[in-house]
């Protein structure tokens, strides 16, 4: 418990966790949505090539996908300046991130059908053990 | 099969993703901690945190992160372009060692040889799903 206290800060274990758990939901929601906007517009250095900047600034705002992801993303922004104001950086920053990792992997070979293959699982994987360890 | 390999001007923009989201957060932090308490009872002490000279820097050093995020999203896969965020920590912690002379724990040493791995693993494959020509090709045989 004294360990628990002194990683989480003055918070319930449970109620960091759930902190935790709501950066990691909104931001892979707001991340697959985001990344699905993308893919739908096109390589924004080629549009941007034949229409200019306004051009490739006009694509990006006309995309209602676009508008959906930012909302979540805002909404994960919000919970990270929460859980930044009750729980340690070193927890809260690299949980996030790591957990955000492997849930953002699950999701793109679910709904974006990218082809997570065994190479990059493993990225996934070592990059979150290894977000982790540079907490400590 | 086509490969996907990365322009000069593409891996600059991943720099990019990786220093500007970092530096980001630490900037919040370093706003967010010299704030009072925020509690669920008062949300829109939030909206005023932003205005906070530290948060600010933060804010505008994320929104650099995001305009070059979406550019790599628009050429790149969620899977590629993600473990390239981290090895912004990685940077951060090298430049705080060689920078600052900070100490950098064996557990450190093994998280910054971890999230390496993983960005070289990520790297040496392709950075966006052939999907479209694999579409292409089936409903061009149907």
């Amino acid at each position: 418990m004294i360990l628990a206290s002194t990683a989480f800060g003055a918070v319930n274990p449970w109620l960091a966790a759930g902190m935790i758990a709501t950066v990691a939901i909104t931001s892979t929601a707001g991340e697959v949505l985001t990344a699905a906007a993308m893919k739908s517009i096109g390589d924004l250095d080629e549009i941007r090539a034949h229409s200019g900047l306004k051009g490739a600034i006009r694509a990006v705002l006309t995309c209602p996908l676009f508008f959906a992801g930012v909302s979540f993303l805002a909404l994960a922004f919000f919970a990270l300046l929460f859980a930044l104001n009750h729980l340690n950086l070193s927890l809260a920053a690299p949980a996030s991130a790591s957990l955000t990792l492997v849930t953002n992997a699950i999701a793109a070979k679910l709904f974006l059908k990218e082809n997570v293959d065994r190479r990059r699982w493993t990225a996934a994987l070592l990059v979150c053990v290894g977000v982790y360890l540079l907490a400590h | 099969m086509a490969h996907h390999k990365l322009k000069l001007s593409q891996v600059a923009i991943l720099g990019l993703v990786a220093i500007s989201a970092p530096l980001g957060d630490s900037c919040l932090a370093r706003g967010m901690r010299e704030l009072p308490a925020i509690s669920l009872a008062h949300p829109l002490a939030l909206i005023a945190a932003v205005f906070h000279p530290w948060t600010a820097a933060g804010i505008a050093l994320l929104i650099c992160f995001f305009a070059c995020y979406l550019t790599a999203l628009s050429w790149a896969d969620l899977t590629y372009v993600l473990p390239t965020t981290a090895f912004g920590y990685v940077i951060i912690a090298l430049l705080g060692h060689f920078w600052l002379q900070e100490y950098i724990s064996p557990y450190r040493w093994a998280g910054i040889l971890l999230i390496t791995l993983g960005v070289g693993f990520v790297a040496q494959g392709p950075s966006l799903t052939e999907k479209e020509i694999a579409e292409v090709a089936v409903e061009s045989k149907s």
